[in-house]
């Protein structure tokens, strides 16, 4: 507040100081990060790490939490929270495998599938976000519930039975892999690309940010916050809907157990990919080198058959390691 | 009178001397401050304050908005340092470098915000922070029964010590605070304006309380605007002006006029732009109409003509900010309509009132304002990228010629609109919140508080600005509770007081002397 009227001079060297602050060197942290943890795949694993094969490995299995985090990202800047994606991935697998629209895809069309599987994963997130933004119900809780209840109703819905993906169309397009690439990461890169650009280009990126950053401003600017706050789950219930399809293509089966604790490897990318929980500000690049990083290592503990055990701790110091340098960052871009 | 030496002369921190009995008749100082002067970067809040308590007495501490009753009570209560002066506690010079100091030296302040934890019990909220324990575990029962005996000297024996605060109505909290100062054993309680949140019954209940403690021997420095009030407890009135203390232990009985003529004529550091003068024919832009809103203000009316500006005068607390947020739509009238050029806006809406041309400059800038650490232009142009964004695709580069053209007209530094808004200064900030409306282009500006936290130097450029602002056709309504301010840049002024507009005329028609008497007096109804 009191630096304001600093003469220019000073801002060759703020300016630097902030480019590595800023958004941009976050990112240098996160790619360094990376890459030291595949320096060490490489020294552990040698030849298996590097393989072109293990690559294509690491990012399939990054897919379906990386379109999950995407949309996280978004309720995330806006200073909400959404505990209910892994519950909500789970029932809208369970709900388009049911015979019912199984019949009906192999009657119409795949799609059909694909598009039950979007609109259960819309409607929960809109069924939050009215609960959060006209029921004035704080996002943990109101998810929380959602995440009880989705399951619930997943499990209800399958009476606990794995349902088998019959509808050939469906699977065969998700057997494709163009250039090479499997459908899966293909599906990851889009939406990746789709929510940075609608961060970074749109009026509801613009919106999810100041919405965030301070909500009585935003309000009093004359933007329509609850209706946005709205969206913005709808938006992450819907990137939960395109997590459960790609799922079934992944497995093809829809079980009620799919996506169990998959909330918290989301919520864990986000936060290290730098996206502020107190909300109004995050990156989306980010958040997809906090789902790399977590699935390299996760690699790297498979290749070295090494404990599930021994990784849940390391991802813990990875989470705690980041949001501490993290907050040396803001506080670094704060003081200047 | 005013130490010169900017650094305190060498004062030891004192014991309490407790065991000096409270009801003591010597009429000797209890409190004394000296010549007390505090600086902030680039201004100076308290330039000479002196200020004298006895034990037993009422002593009401007068003096208008910024003239630095706040400051001396944080410097009292150990919130803030001064940068010269003393305080002697019964003869003693002490220093009060944090407040638990301050309550150790028998001096306890009840602020207006109450500063109760709601989820606790009143005995919880008593001993809070200084909880009666044994080997680390409270005491539950000797606190009850302690908290029983303090509020039975406050006459209020009928409030349970396991009763959850936040359960209490706001008069019932201000008697827990109370009986948290007394818990310290304090002799001295410092009350900022306790009666804002009571209704009339009970501050009766209030002044029961207050000789009761003055019976005692407690001395009460006593803040309020109201002269019914000083009339009805005080003893003696010591008014504060510019940071100095301009009357030293009057009688409570001292004329009102007398008083006012004291707190007012303060020095104006800063220059109000020419009035040009509206045209009587000027289009009325902004119509209000029997405007209510449940417990904040009734019944106001009022027209802002194109090209003018209206000032709304007022004391904090008068339902000033809920007038100008109810016409912007942020709060939604009990009754009554608001009009933009003859049409009706949508109660309650926002979006409507900006839809419509109005634009609103809060009066907490930071938490109502601003997004904080978005870029200087992203907040500038926060009411309109979504108009300038084509089918939801935002065009920055428009948005970034607008904010620039407009820092540039506003003269706003520094001109980079890609920096953090947090790192400017309060006044280029201001300015930036204006900026926003001029790039969406207003009709009616509400500017509330629109000084507040800037500097001399950034006013008069301020006030200037929005001079320019009505001379180009917007109307405008600004509140201030710096009464020089709103008769220096308003055309006319509506007096606003208790949530009701009392009196309005043409600003050349009324002086500060005036406004003050309508409000201290007229909340006497």
């Amino acid at each position: 507040m009191s630096a304001s009227t600093a003469a220019p001079p000073a801002d060759e060297t703020t300016g630097r100081r902030s480019w590595l602050s800023g958004p941009a060197g976050r990112n240098v942290g996160l790619v360094v990060a990376l890459a030291l943890i595949c320096v060490a795949g490489v020294i552990t694993g040698g030849e298996r790490f590097a393989d072109i094969d293990n690559v294509v490995t690491i990012l399939r299995a990054a897919a379906v939490t990386g379109v999950v985090a995407i949309g996280m990202t978004f309720v995330i800047i806006s200073g909400g929270i959404d505990l209910s994606v892994g519950s909500v991935l789970g029932l809208t697998g369970v709900w388009a495998t049911t015979v019912a629209t199984q019949t009906m895809a192999e009657d119409i069309h795949w799609l059909v599938m694909v598009f039950t599987a979007l609109a259960v994963g819309l409607a929960a997130g809109l069924v939050n976000g009215v609960i959060i933004a006209y029921g004035r119900v704080v996002p943990f809780i109101a998810t929380l519930a959602m995440l009880a209840s989705a399951r619930g109703l997943a499990e209800m819905i399958s009476d606990r039975q794995t349902q088998r993906v019959d509808v050939a169309g469906f699977t065969d397009f998700f057997d494709l892999d163009p250039l090479g690439v499997p459908m899966l990461i293909w599906i990851f890169a889009l939406v990746a690309v789709a929510g940075w650009f609608l961060l970074n280009r749109t009026t509801f990126g613009r919106r999810t940010v100041a919405v965030g950053g301070n909500a009585e401003a935003a309000r009093l600017a004359g933007i329509k916050v609850k209706r946005h706050t709205l969206y913005i789950y709808g938006l992450a219930g819907l990137a939960a809907g395109i997590g459960g399809v790609m799922m079934l293509g992944r497995t093809t089966a829809g079980t009620s157990t799919n996506g169990v604790l998959l909330e918290l490897d989301v919520i864990a990318a986000v936060v290290v990919g730098g996206t502020l929980l107190a909300g109004g500000r995050g990156t989306i690049v980010g958040t997809v080198f906090g789902v790399l990083i977590f699935n390299t290592l996760t690699n790297i503990f498979v290749l070295n058959n090494m404990s599930t055990s021994a990784q849940s701790v390391a991802k813990g110091v990875i989470i705690v390691a980041a949001v501490l340098l993290q907050q040396r960052f803001a506080n670094r871009s704060r003081s200047t | 009178m005013v130490d010169e030496d900017p650094q305190d002369a060498p004062a030891q921190e004192l014991e309490p001397t407790s065991g000096d009995a409270a009801g003591t008749t010597s009429r000797s100082p209890l409190l004394r401050m000296e010549g007390i002067v505090k600086h902030f970067p680039g201004a100076k809040a308290l330039d000479g304050v002196d200020l004298d308590v006895l034990p037993g007495e009422v002593h009401c501490l007068l003096g208008q908005n910024g003239a630095g009753k706040s400051t001396l009570i944080k410097v009292l209560s150990g919130a803030h340092q001064p940068t010269a002066g003393r305080i002697l506690v019964d003869d003693t010079e002490v220093s009060i470098p944090h407040p638990v100091a301050a309550l150790g030296l028998g001096v306890a302040t009840v602020y207006q915000e109450l500063d109760v934890v709601d989820g606790l019990t009143v005995a919880e909220n008593i001993y809070l922070g200084h909880e009666l324990a044994s080997g680390g575990f409270t005491q539950r029962r000797e606190a009850a029964r302690r908290t029983r005996e303090i509020l039975r000297r406050l006459g209020h024996p009928e409030i349970s010590p396991h009763r959850e605060v936040g359960q209490l109505p706001a008069a019932g909290k201000q008697i827990v605070s109370m009986a948290r100062a007394l818990s310290h054993d304090a002799r001295v309680i410092v009350m900022d304006e306790p009666s804002a949140v009571l209704d009339s019954g009970e501050v009766d209940n209030l002044f029961r309380v207050v000789r009761e403690l003055t019976t005692q021997g407690v001395a009460i420095v006593y803040i309020s605007h109201r002269m019914e009030e000083i009339r009805a407890i005080g003893d003696r009135i010591t008014v504060l002006k510019d940071g100095r203390t301009v009357g030293r232990n009057l009688p409570a009985h001292t004329p009102t006029r007398e008083l006012i003529t004291l707190m007012t004529g303060r020095t104006v550091e800063y220059a109000f732009p020419q009035r040009p003068g509206v045209a009587g024919d000027a289009p009325v832009v902004l119509d209000v109409q029997g405007l209510s809103l449940a417990g904040a203000f009734e019944d106001v009316s009022l027209q802002v003509r194109a090209g003018e500006v209206v000032g709304l005068a007022g004391l904090v607390g008068s339902g000033r900010s809920e007038i100008l947020e109810t016409i912007y739509g942020a709060r939604k009238q009990t009754a009554g309509t608001v009009a933009v050029s003859d049409k009706r806006l949508r109660p309650g809406s926002v979006p409507a009132a900006v839809a419509a041309g109005v634009g609103l400059c809060p009066e907490e800038r930071k938490s109502q304002g601003l997004v904080l650490d978005e870029a200087v232009y992203r907040n500038i142009t926060l009411s309109t990228f979504a108009r300038t964004a084509r089918g939801g695709w935002l065009d920055e580069r428009t948005e970034r010629r607008e904010a620039r053209e407009q820092a540039e007209a506003l003269d706003l530094r520094p001109r980079d609109v890609d920096r953090a808004i947090r790192t400017l200064s309060g006044g280029n900030q201001q300015k930036a919140v204006l900026a926003r409306w001029l790039v969406h282009g207003c009709d009616v500006l509400l500017l509330d508080e629109p000084t507040r936290g800037v500097d001399v130097g950034a006013r008069s450029e301020l006030y200037a600005l929005v001079r320019a602002l009505a001379d180009a056709g917007t109307a405008v309504l600004v509140v201030s509770s710096e009464i020089p301010e709103v008769l220096g840049l308003a055309d006319r002024v509506h007096v606003v007081s208790d949530g009701r507009v009392v009196h309005q005329a043409p600003a050349q028609d009324i002086d500060e002397h005036g406004v003050l008497d309508l409000v201290m007096e007229g909340s006497a109804a």
